[in-house]
C-alpha cells in the first residue's frame, strides 16, 4: 500500500500493447523510413560494376539501363502502395477523432 | 451478636457456594444479583461486610465501590472484591477505589473464609 | 518549311496561350470554382519545373559524353520523394504553419527570424540562381541558333537574340509572377500555367523518344543492340561523381528557390505529397527513359562535332521531321520559361521581402509601415528584382562566353544552392541548431563554393590561370581544385566535398558552442516538434491578437491566481467594462514587465511581441517554451510535494501505531472477557468439588444438587471452549464447508427440533412451511447452526408469558431471507449494535451462554456469502437471515 500507488487513478496505466490498427501504423511508418535507404542501396549496386578499361569485359550499357529503370520502377510502386496505404490511415484517423 | 454478610454476586451457583460457606461459619448471609441498585441495598442492609463481585449487570462492582466511598458512614466498611477477569490492571483499579481485599476467582473456601475472618476482625479492632 | 519567323511566331503564341490559361485559373481561383486547380495532379506536374531546359537538351548532351551519369539528376529527387514521410511532410508542414514566403524565409524563420541570414541566403541564392538562368537563356539561344541555321533566308545573330531572349522572359516573368501581391504567396494561375508546360515538355520528349527508337533505330530490340554497340556502349560512370551528384540533385531538389517556391509555398494540401511521392517520380523515369537512345542515335546519324545537347533537336531535323523537331522545341522552351519565371519569382520575393523592403523601411523612418501604399512598393520592388535577376544571368552567359556544356553550368548553380541543406536539415531536426551556426556554415561553405568552383569555372576572367596552377600567394595546398593537395579530382566532386562538409562541420561546431537567443530557442522547439504542435495545417488568415491568449499564457508563467488578479487590476484600470482588459500598449507593457520577472525581459518582449505582433507563432508554442521555463519553478515545487509527502507519511504512522494500540486493547478486552467467562464456571465447580469434599454430614440431597451444578458448569465451560474454537476457525477463514442441496424447509426442521430438543419451557413456533419449500445450496450444517442459535436464544431469552417465535420465509432475487421474530421485549436501540460482538450481553440478561452465540452466526453467514441483521420495528427481538440460493454464484 505505498503512497504512490495510492495516488495513481485506477485504469490508467498505460498499455503495453497497442491496439493491432496503431501497431501496424507505426510498421507503415518504419517502411516509408526504409523506402530511401532501399533506393540508396540500389542506386549504389551500379558502382560495384566494373568500369569498361577492361576491353570488352564492362556490364554493356542495355543492361544497366535496364536495372537503373526496374529499380526506379519497383520504387514508385512501392511508393504508390505506401502513398494509399497513408491515406487510408489518414482517413481512418479522421473517422476515429469524429466522435470526439 | 449476629455478624451480617451482603453478598452481591450475579452467578447464582457462587452465590450458593458461597452463602453455604459463610452460613456454616454463623454468618448472616443476604444476597443481591444486580448491579443498578447495589448501593441502595447496602445501605438498607447495613451490613458488618460486603462481597462485591466486579462484573454484574447494570452497573459494575468498580463503580459501586467507588460511590460507596464516597458516602460518609459507609468509609470504612470492608469490601472484599470478587473477580473472574484477574488482571493486575484490575487490582490496581480496585485498590484506588477502596477495596479491603480483592481476590480473584476461582478462590479456594478456605481463602475467602480467612479473608471474611480477617477483614471482621480488623474492623472490629478498630 | 518551318523559318525562324514562323518560329517566333509560335514561341509568342505558346506564351499567349500560357497567359491565357494563368489568367482563366486565376479568375476562377477567385471565383472560387478552382478547387480542381488545386488537385494533386497540378501539385506533381508543378513540380516538374525542377526539369529545366538543362535536363530537357542537356540530358542527352551529357548521356552523349558520359553514358548513364545522367540519371543522377533524377534520382536524387526520386530519393526525396519517397522519403516524404518523414523528410518532406515535415518540411511541408513547417512551411504552411510558420506561413513561409521563401526558403530564406524559412532559415530566418527558424533561426530567430534573423534577417541577417535571410540576407545571407538571398544573396547565396541569387548567385547560384543566376548561372542557372544563364543556362536557360543559353539553351534557348542555341535551339534558335539550329533553326537559323536550316533557314538560310533569316538574319540570326547571337549576341542580339540572347539579349532580346532575356529581355522577353524577364517581362514574361513580371507579367506572371508580379500581377498581384497575394497575401499568401500562392498564385494559382503560374501553377497552372507549369502544369501546362510540363504535360508539353514531357509529350514532346516522349515524342522525340519514340520516334527515335520506332522510328529511326526499328524497333526495341534493334534499339539495345544499337545502345551496345554504339561508343557509350558500356557502363562507365565515375563512382564519384555518380554519389556526389545523387546527393547534390537530392540536396538541390529542396534547397533550390524555385523548389521550395512550388513544393512548399504553393502547397494548398499536405495531403497532396502522398500522390507526388510515386507520381513525380514516375514522371522523372519517363523523362529520362528515351535521354540515351536519343543519344546513341545521335551520335550514330549526325556528323562528329555535333553539340550533343542539342540532339533533341538536331535528330528530327536531320530526319527531314520538322513538326517533331518544331514540338521538340516548344518542350525546351516549356522547360526554360517555366523554371525561369518561378525562379524569378522565388528570387523576387526573397530579395524584396528581406533585402529592399528592410532598407526602405529604414529610409521610410517607420512611417511606411503604418501607410497604405506598402503593397505598391513591394510589387515594384518586385518587379524590379527579376529584372535585376534576368540581368545578371544575361550578364553570367555573356562573360562565360556560354562555351561551357550545359550540365556542368547546372552543376555549378547545384553546387551553390546545396549550401542551405546543413542549415536547413539542422534546423528541421536539431533543436540545438542555432543562428550563429547556420551563419558560419553557410558563409564557410558559400566562400568555398565560390573559391573552388564558381571563379574557377568561369574563366579567366575572374581567376587568373596562375591562381588555379599555383595556389594564391604560391601557397599550393590553397589551389581552388586541390585544396590541401588532394588532386586529380573532379573539381565538381572536390568543391562539393570541401565546401559542404566543412559546411555542415561548421554549423555544427558554431550551434554548440554559441547560445540562442529566447526567440530562437522557441522557433527552434516549433520547426522541430512542429507534428507535435500542430495538429493541422493552420489557416493562413492574419492572427487577431486576444487578450484571453495573453490571459492564457499569463498563467502558465505567473501561476492562475496572480494572473487572474493581475488581469482583473488592469480590467477595473481600464474601466472595468468586460472582464478581460483591452490590449491597449500600457497594458502590454505592465504586463510585459510582471512577466518579465518569472522568465527574463527578452523572453517576455518576445512572447508578448509574438501574440500581439501577430506573427506566424502559436499559442500552443509560446505556451510550450512558458512549461519550458517554469521548470525551476516546478523544481522547487517538487521539493515541497516532497515535504508535503513525509508528512503525510508521518500521520499514517501515526494512524498506523493508534490502529495497532486499539488492536492491543481490543486483544486485553477479550482476554479479560474470556478469562471471566472461563473463571466464573471454574469457581463454581471448585467452590462445591471443595465443600463435598470437606463438608461431612451433607444431605443425600444436598449432595446430589452440588454435583448437578458441578455438571452443569463443567458442561457450560466445554461449551464454551468449543464456541471459542469455532469462532476462531471461522475468524480465521480456515472453515472447510461441506456445501450440500436440500430445502429450506428441512433445514428449519432439523433446527427446530435440536433447538427444542430435551427443553421444557414451550415456546410455541409459527411457521408456514408452504412457504419454505426453497431448494438450498450451501454448507447445510452450518446454516442450520445459524438457525439453533437463533431459536434457542428465543427460548432462552423471550420474556412473554406466552412466548411465540415467528419464522417467516421468502425468496428474493437469489437470497432466501429468513426472519425469527419473537414476542418477548425488544432489544434497546443502542444495544442492537452490538448484539452481534462477542461476550456481548443485552443488560439484564441472565448468562445462559458464554456470549459468542450471534458473533459465531455473523462469521458463519459471512463465510456462506450471506448476512444476519437485526431487524427492528417487529414488536419484539428479530433477526433476519439472508442467504444466497446457490453459494458459489454468491461467492463470485
Amino acid at each position: 500500500m505505498s503512497i504512490s500507488e495510492d495516488r495513481r487513478p485506477q485504469g490508467v496505466r498505460p498499455s503495453l500493447f497497442l491496439e493491432r490498427q496503431s501497431y501496424r501504423r507505426r510498421r507503415l511508418s518504419d517502411a516509408a523510413r526504409f523506402l530511401p535507404i532501399l533506393g540508396a542501396a540500389l542506386f549504389a549496386i551500379p558502382l560495384l560494376w566494373p568500369g569498361s578499361d577492361e576491353a570488352g569485359d564492362g556490364i554493356r550499357l542495355s543492361s544497366a539501363i535496364l536495372y537503373i529503370f526496374v529499380c526506379w520502377a519497383v520504387l514508385i510502386g512501392i511508393s504508390l502502395v505506401f502513398g494509399f496505404a497513408a491515406r487510408r490511415m489518414a482517413t481512418q484517423d479522421e473517422t476515429d477523432q469524429r466522435p470526439d | 451478636m449476629s455478624r451480617k454478610v451482603l453478598l452481591i454476586e450475579d452467578e447464582p451457583n457462587i452465590a450458593e457456594a458461597i452463602r453455604f460457606l459463610l452460613t456454616r461459619e454463623g454468618w448472616q448471609v443476604e444476597t443481591h444479583a444486580e448491579g443498578l441498585d447495589a448501593l441502595r441495598v447496602i445501605q438498607s442492609a447495613d451490613p458488618d461486610l460486603v462481597i462485591l463481585d466486579v462484573m454484574l449487570p447494570g452497573k459494575s462492582g468498580m463503580e459501586i465501590l467507588r460511590d460507596l466511598r464516597e458516602l460518609e458512614d459507609l468509609k470504612t466498611l470492608p469490601v472484599l472484591m470478587l473477580t473472574a477477569r484477574g488482571q493486575l490492571r484490575d487490582r490496581e483499579m480496585a485498590e484506588n477505589a477502596g477495596v479491603s481485599r480483592f481476590m480473584t476467582k476461582p478462590f479456594s473456601n478456605a481463602e475467602v473464609l480467612t479473608a471474611v475472618r480477617d477483614l471482621h476482625a480488623q474492623a472490629t479492632r478498630s | 518549311m518551318a523559318t525562324l519567323n514562323v518560329l517566333i511566331l509560335v514561341c509568342l503564341g505558346y506564351v499567349v496561350l500560357l497567359f491565357g490559361v494563368a489568367f482563366a485559373a486565376d479568375r476562377l481561383a477567385a471565383a472560387g470554382r478552382g478547387a480542381w486547380l488545386r488537385s494533386p495532379l497540378f501539385y506533381t506536374l508543378s513540380l516538374s519545373i525542377y526539369c529545366t531546359a538543362w535536363t530537357f537538351y542537356g540530358a542527352v548532351g551529357n548521356a552523349a559524353r558520359s553514358g548513364l551519369e545522367f540519371v543522377t539528376i533524377y534520382l536524387g529527387p526520386t530519393l526525396v520523394m519517397i522519403s516524404w514521410w518523414w523528410g518532406l511532410r515535415k518540411l511541408v508542414r513547417v512551411g504552411r504553419s510558420q506561413r513561409v514566403t521563401s526558403i530564406a524565409d524559412l532559415i530566418s524563420s527558424r533561426y530567430g527570424k534573423s534577417n541577417t541570414l535571410a540576407i545571407c541566403v538571398t544573396v547565396l541564392a541569387v548567385l547560384g540562381g543566376t548561372p542557372y538562368i544563364a543556362l536557360q537563356l543559353q539553351s534557348i539561344t542555341l535551339s534558335f541558333s539550329i533553326f537559323a541555321e536550316a533557314d538560310p533566308t533569316g538574319l540570326y545573330r547571337e549576341g542580339s537574340s540572347v539579349f532580346w531572349v532575356a529581355a522577353g522572359l524577364a517581362v514574361f516573368a513580371i507579367l506572371f509572377g508580379t500581377r498581384n501581391l497575394d497575401a499568401n504567396e500562392r498564385h494559382h494561375g503560374v501553377v497552372t500555367a507549369i502544369a501546362l508546360e510540363s504535360v508539353v515538355k514531357l509529350f514532346a520528349l516522349l515524342a522525340v523518344g519514340i520516334f527515335v527508337v520506332w522510328g529511326v533505330a526499328g524497333g526495341l530490340g534493334p534499339m539495345l543492340d544499337q545502345i551496345d554497340s554504339s561508343e557509350i556502349g558500356q557502363w562507365n560512370v565515375d563512382a564519384g561523381r555518380w554519389t556526389t551528384f545523387v546527393f547534390l540533385s537530392a540536396a538541390c531538389f529542396v534547397c533550390l528557390p524555385r523548389m521550395f517556391q512550388v513544393m512548399v509555398v504553393e502547397n494548398s494540401d499536405e495531403a497532396h505529397l502522398r500522390t507526388a511521392a510515386w507520381a513525380f517520380p514516375l514522371y522523372l523515369l519517363l523523362m529520362s527513359l528515351f535521354v540515351v537512345p536519343i543519344a546513341v542515335v545521335g551520335l550514330d546519324l549526325l556528323p562528329e562535332g555535333s553539340n550533343p545537347d542539342l540532339f533533341v533537336l538536331t535528330v528530327p531535323l536531320s530526319q527531314g521531321n520538322e513538326w517533331l523537331a518544331m514540338l521538340s522545341f516548344i518542350g525546351g522552351f516549356s522547360s526554360a520559361t517555366s523554371m525561369v519565371i518561378v525562379t524569378a519569382m522565388a528570387l523576387s520575393t526573397m530579395v524584396s521581402n528581406h533585402v529592399v523592403m528592410p532598407i526602405w523601411l529604414s529610409t521610410q523612418g517607420g512611417a511606411g509601415s503604418v501607410s497604405g501604399d506598402v503593397r505598391h512598393v513591394v510589387l515594384m520592388a518586385r518587379r524590379i528584382s527579376i529584372a535585376v535577376v534576368m540581368a545578371l544571368g544575361f550578364f553570367y552567359y555573356r562573360l562565360s562566353g556560354g562555351g561551357a556544356a550545359l550540365a556542368s553550368i547546372g552543376f555549378i548553380a547545384f553546387a551553390g544552392i546545396s549550401q542551405i541543406l546543413p542549415a536547413l536539415v539542422g534546423g528541421l531536426f536539431w533543436r540545438g541548431a542555432t543562428r550563429t551556426g547556420a551563419l558560419v556554415g553557410l558563409t564557410v561553405g558559400f566562400v568555398l563554393w565560390i573559391y573552388t568552383l564558381l571563379l574557377p569555372e568561369m574563366g579567366g576572367g575572374f581567376m587568373s590561370g596562375t591562381i588555379i596552377q599555383n595556389g594564391p600567394f604560391g601557397l599550393e595546398w590553397l589551389r581552388p581544385q586541390a585544396l590541401f593537395g588532394i588532386e586529380d579530382m573532379d573539381p565538381i566532386v572536390h568543391s562539393v566535398m570541401w565546401s559542404l562538409s566543412l559546411n555542415t562541420v561548421a554549423f555544427c561546431v558554431a550551434s554548440l558552442l554559441s547560445f540562442p537567443s529566447p526567440l530562437e530557442r522557441l522557433q527552434g522547439a516549433q520547426f522541430v516538434n512542429v507534428f507535435d504542435h500542430s495538429v493541422a495545417p493552420r489557416g493562413w488568415s492574419g492572427f487577431v491578437a486576444q487578450s484571453e491568449d495573453l490571459m492564457i499564457m499569463t498563467q502558465r508563467i505567473l501561476g492562475a491566481g496572480p494572473a487572474q488578479d493581475f488581469f482583473q487590476a488592469e480590467s477595473e484600470r481600464q474601466g472595468g467594462r468586460s472582464s478581460l482588459p483591452e490590449p491597449t500598449p500600457a497594458f502590454l507593457e505592465r504586463l510585459e514587465r510582471e512577466l518579465s520577472g518569472s522568465v527574463g525581459a527578452a523572453t517576455a518582449h518576445a512572447m508578448i511581441g509574438q501574440i500581439v505582433g501577430g506573427s506566424s507563432v502559436s499559442v500552443e508554442d509560446l505556451l510550450a517554451v512558458a512549461d519550458e521555463s517554469a521548470q525551476l519553478l516546478e523544481y522547487s515545487s517538487q521539493l515541497e510535494t516532497k515535504s508535503a509527502e513525509l508528512t503525510r507519511t508521518a500521520r499514517q504512522l501515526r494512524d498506523a501505531n493508534t490502529k495497532l494500540t486499539q488492536i492491543s486493547e481490543q486483544k486485553d478486552n477479550f482476554l479479560g472477557q474470556v478469562s471471566h467467562e472461563l473463571r466464573t464456571p471454574m469457581t463454581s465447580i471448585r467452590a462445591f468439588s471443595e465443600i463435598m469434599r470437606d463438608t461431612d454430614g451433607l444431605s443425600p440431597e444436598e449432595q446430589t444438587r452440588y454435583a448437578a451444578i458441578i455438571h452443569d458448569e463443567a458442561l457450560r465451560l466445554t461449551r464454551l471452549l468449543d464456541d471459542l474454537l469455532d469462532l476462531s476457525v471461522l475468524e480465521s477463514g480456515r472453515v472447510n464447508l461441506n456445501m450440500g442441496g436440500d430445502t429450506l424447509r428441512s433445514v428449519l426442521d432439523r433446527a427446530v427440533s435440536s433447538a427444542l430438543a430435551g427443553s421444557s419451557s414451550g415456546i410455541e413456533v409459527r411457521r408456514s412451511k408452504s412457504a419454505e419449500r426453497i431448494p438450498l445450496h450451501t454448507d447445510l450444517d452450518r446454516l442450520g447452526q445459524v438457525f439453533i442459535n437463533l431459536i434457542s436464544n428465543a427460548q432462552k431469552y423471550c420474556d412473554a408469558d406466552e412466548p411465540v417465535l415467528t419464522i417467516s420465509a421468502h425468496d428474493v432475487g437469489g437470497q432466501v431471507v429468513v426472519d425469527f421474530a419473537d414476542n418477548g421485549s425488544g432489544i434497546p436501540p443502542e444495544a442492537r449494535s452490538m448484539v452481534f460482538e462477542k461476550f456481548a450481553r443485552v443488560s439484564g440478561e441472565k448468562a445462559g451462554g458464554a456470549g459468542l452465540g450471534l458473533a459465531i452466526c455473523r462469521e458463519i453467514m459471512q463465510r456462506l456469502g450471506g448476512e444476519i441483521t437485526y431487524l427492528p420495528g417487529q414488536g419484539g427481538p428479530a433477526f433476519r437471515v439472508r442467504v444466497p440460493l446457490a453459494y458459489r454464484q454468491a461467492a463470485q
